[in-house]
């Protein structure tokens, strides 16, 4: 064999590890889950609308309007009499419809006498995710369509009309539905908006918090090997418990440090964009409550300990400080992907495999919490907490179980082919 | 009295037995060696005898207390050097010990550690961080960190390890004060020289086994050898 062939063949095999290969994979299991949901999620943006229509006007604008909207959208209710609102609403809940449209009987009336028109629109607000306003979205360039074909008709067949009646004969009186309360006049694109600095800051902080912190217990691990300090440590009269519960509490103080740091960096960042607007999270209710700060915090601190002593297991099978890198990556890819889901999608509105995905990382749990909490979906937080409470307690106990053998020092050990070595320590 | 009692000691990595029924007994303040050539089941001998690994089957007595039921109250009599130990580097040699001496003195750890900084002999540099110390300068902080707890049973594995004749010699000498003190010592070396200087007692274990055991002086009539190099050479052809 070639010098050049010997080395590649060396290099390959220190290459080719379980510590390389289980993370890839790991993500491009993800990748293909990832990439099934948000297919899905591409699908529904794509279709049309599911709406309900209350048209009781019978004026020259009513066929322009009943026109455009069967057009643009799927009308599962359909109706002229404004009193069966309701009915329309239950309706549309029943067929996971988005929006009400109410025409009112003198909409062509008012506007042929140079007075805008309103047009009532009942949101049913599904998620408060980026995604999730994407369909409010297609509904409001419904509307802006009535309008402009609105505005065609009055000027072509009117040429002394009212040139601001003109450029906008409708305006819309909104109420949104969401998460059992009735918002009034604000559209799913306005509490988006208002959510989405919590909705970003939360994910993002968790998600620095558990990547430095993990990281910082994974290093201490492989730093401990490396050193060659672990085996003193180990013979010294401290029991297990006491130092893994050492090294998860101090990196979740260092954690917690870094992410007030971070946080304090970000929510100025933040706080730069904020506009001052007519609508706020006080007046629409949508705060949290003392009670619902405590229950934030147990969450977070849950995670966080969760987190940790998941990472205190990967670093047990760090050789040295290089493959604790390579340890780090897949708790990122999991801090990752939940802070991504959460800032684009509300957990009800995701496909079931993907709910199923993100309750079980449990760093996600603390991200969904804050807007869980805001709309008394407190099922959800318990639920999270729980799940990462007895994730977190089996994973110190497998951490702790793994200080009491002898893997933590010899390694595995495993049969080979013929011919090689038996034994393997690291 | 016996300080260490091994009894029938098998010690197994998956498929491979890497000490097969070893026996032996150390008794209070006697320097004990194990010698044998590499992969002889030297280390893991002592790694079995400081608590780091388990048991496949046997028994060891260390004291009073069973070390199979018993490690975490055998870790507070026993200190152990491995050969390749090292020091986390971002501390200085005297919070090094700071550190290790909590662990036995939580009210009043500064005896401990004075006794520590004696042994090492660092000087002015034990204030300095272990991450500028030489390579010998940590064997010393360490043989230092290891004796200072005053253990009933200190098990060092190549305790000269690295170092120049000079400090090889304190560090002899050092154990040899310490036995004689009391603590019952437990070491293993490739340096003939130092078993033959320091062991009261040796056994050279071989794949394992051990092939022999008593004073230098005894296995050197027996085989009729000028030192225990030559029996070493004779027992593991």
């Amino acid at each position: 064999m070639s010098a050049l062939g010997n080395i590649i063949k060396k290099e390959a095999r220190e290459l080719m590890t379980p510590t390389t290969f289980v993370p890839i994979i790991l993500i491009a299991i993800m990748f293909g889950t990832l990439g099934n949901a948000f297919g899905n999620i591409e699908e529904s943006m794509q279709e049309k609308p599911v709406i309900g229509l209350i048209n009781s006007d019978e004026g020259n604008f009513s066929s322009t309007i009943t026109s455009i909207i069967e057009t643009y959208s799927d009308v599962v209710f359909k109706s002229n009499d404004t009193l069966e609102k309701d009915k329309g609403l239950e309706e549309l809940k029943e067929k996971d419809g988005i929006a009400l449209l109410i025409i009112p009987s003198n909409l062509s009336e008012k506007i042929m006498n140079n007075t805008p028109s309103e047009i009532e629109i009942y949101w049913i607000m599904q998620g408060a995710g980026i995604l999730d306003s994407i369909s409010s979205s297609v509904v409001e360039q419904l509307i802006s369509t009535i309008n402009t074909n609105i505005s065609y008709e009055l000027i072509s067949t009117n040429s002394t009309v009212n040139p601001t009646i003109a450029l906008n004969p409708t305006y819309r009186n909104e109420t949104t539905y969401f998460k059992g309360r009735e918002l009034k006049g604000v559209s799913p694109g306005d509490i988006t908006n208002l959510l989405s600095s919590q909705s970003t800051l939360i994910p993002i902080v968790m998600m620095m918090v558990i990547i430095m912190a993990g990281s910082t217990v994974i290093s201490s691990m492989a730093l401990e090997k490396e050193n060659k300090t672990l085996e003193t440590l180990l013979t010294l009269p401290v029991n297990r418990v006491s130092i893994v519960g050492g090294k998860i509490i101090a990196s979740a103080i260092i954690g917690l440090i870094l992410a007030v740091i971070y946080m304090a960096g970000y929510s100025n960042f933040l706080s730069s964009f904020n506009v001052s607007g007519q609508i706020n999270l006080v007046d629409l209710g949508l705060v949290l409550t003392p009670s619902d700060f405590l229950l934030l915090g147990v969450s977070v601190f849950v995670t966080l300990i969760a987190a940790l002593s998941f990472c205190m297991l990967l670093g047990t099978m760090a050789k040295n400080f290089k493959s604790a890198q390579t340890l780090t990556f897949p708790v990122t890819l999991l801090a990752l992907i939940p802070m991504f889901i959460t800032m684009f999608k509300d957990f009800d509105t995701l496909p079931l495999a993907l709910k199923a995905l993100i309750f079980a990382i449990p760093f996600s749990h603390p991200m969904m919490a804050p807007r869980a909490l805001i709309f008394n979906d407190y099922i959800l937080v318990i639920s999270g907490i729980i799940y990462v409470g007895i994730f977190a307690i089996f994973m110190m106990i497998l951490a702790v179980w793994v200080f009491k053998t002898d893997r933590l020092l010899t390694g595995s050990v495993r049969r080979k082919k013929k011919g090689r070595s038996l034994f393997k320590l690291r | 009295m016996a300080v260490v009692e091994v009894n029938n000691l098998v010690k197994s990595y998956g498929p491979i037995e890497a000490v097969k029924g070893i026996s032996f007994s150390i008794n209070r303040g006697e320097i004990f060696g194990l010698i044998g050539p590499n992969g002889a089941g030297k280390t893991t001998t002592l790694r079995v005898l400081s608590t780091l690994l388990k048991i496949t089957s046997g028994s060891i007595k260390i004291m009073d207390y069973n070390l199979e039921k018993e490690p975490d109250e055998v870790r507070k009599i026993i200190s152990y050097l491995p050969e390749d130990a090292g020091a986390y580097k971002n501390l200085s040699g005297k919070r090094y010990l700071e550190f290790i001496a909590n662990f036995f003195q939580k009210q009043n750890p500064q005896q401990m550690i004075s006794r520590g900084m004696e042994i090492a002999n660092l000087g002015d540099r034990i204030d300095d961080k272990v991450d500028t110390y030489s390579k010998g300068m940590m064997r010393k902080l360490l043989v230092g960190r290891a004796l200072m707890t005053e253990p009933k049973l200190a098990i060092l594995d190549e305790p000269t390890s690295g170092l120049d004749v000079n400090n090889a010699q304190e560090i002899r000498r050092l154990v040899k004060s310490t036995a004689k003190a009391g603590t019952t010592v437990l070491l293993s070396s490739h340096n003939m020289l130092e078993v033959e200087f320091m062991c009261d007692r040796i056994a050279l274990i071989s794949s394992g086994v051990i092939v022999e055991e008593g004073t230098p002086k005894d296995l050197m009539q027996k085989y009729n050898a000028k030192n225990i190099e030559e029996v070493f050479t004779q027992v593991v052809k």
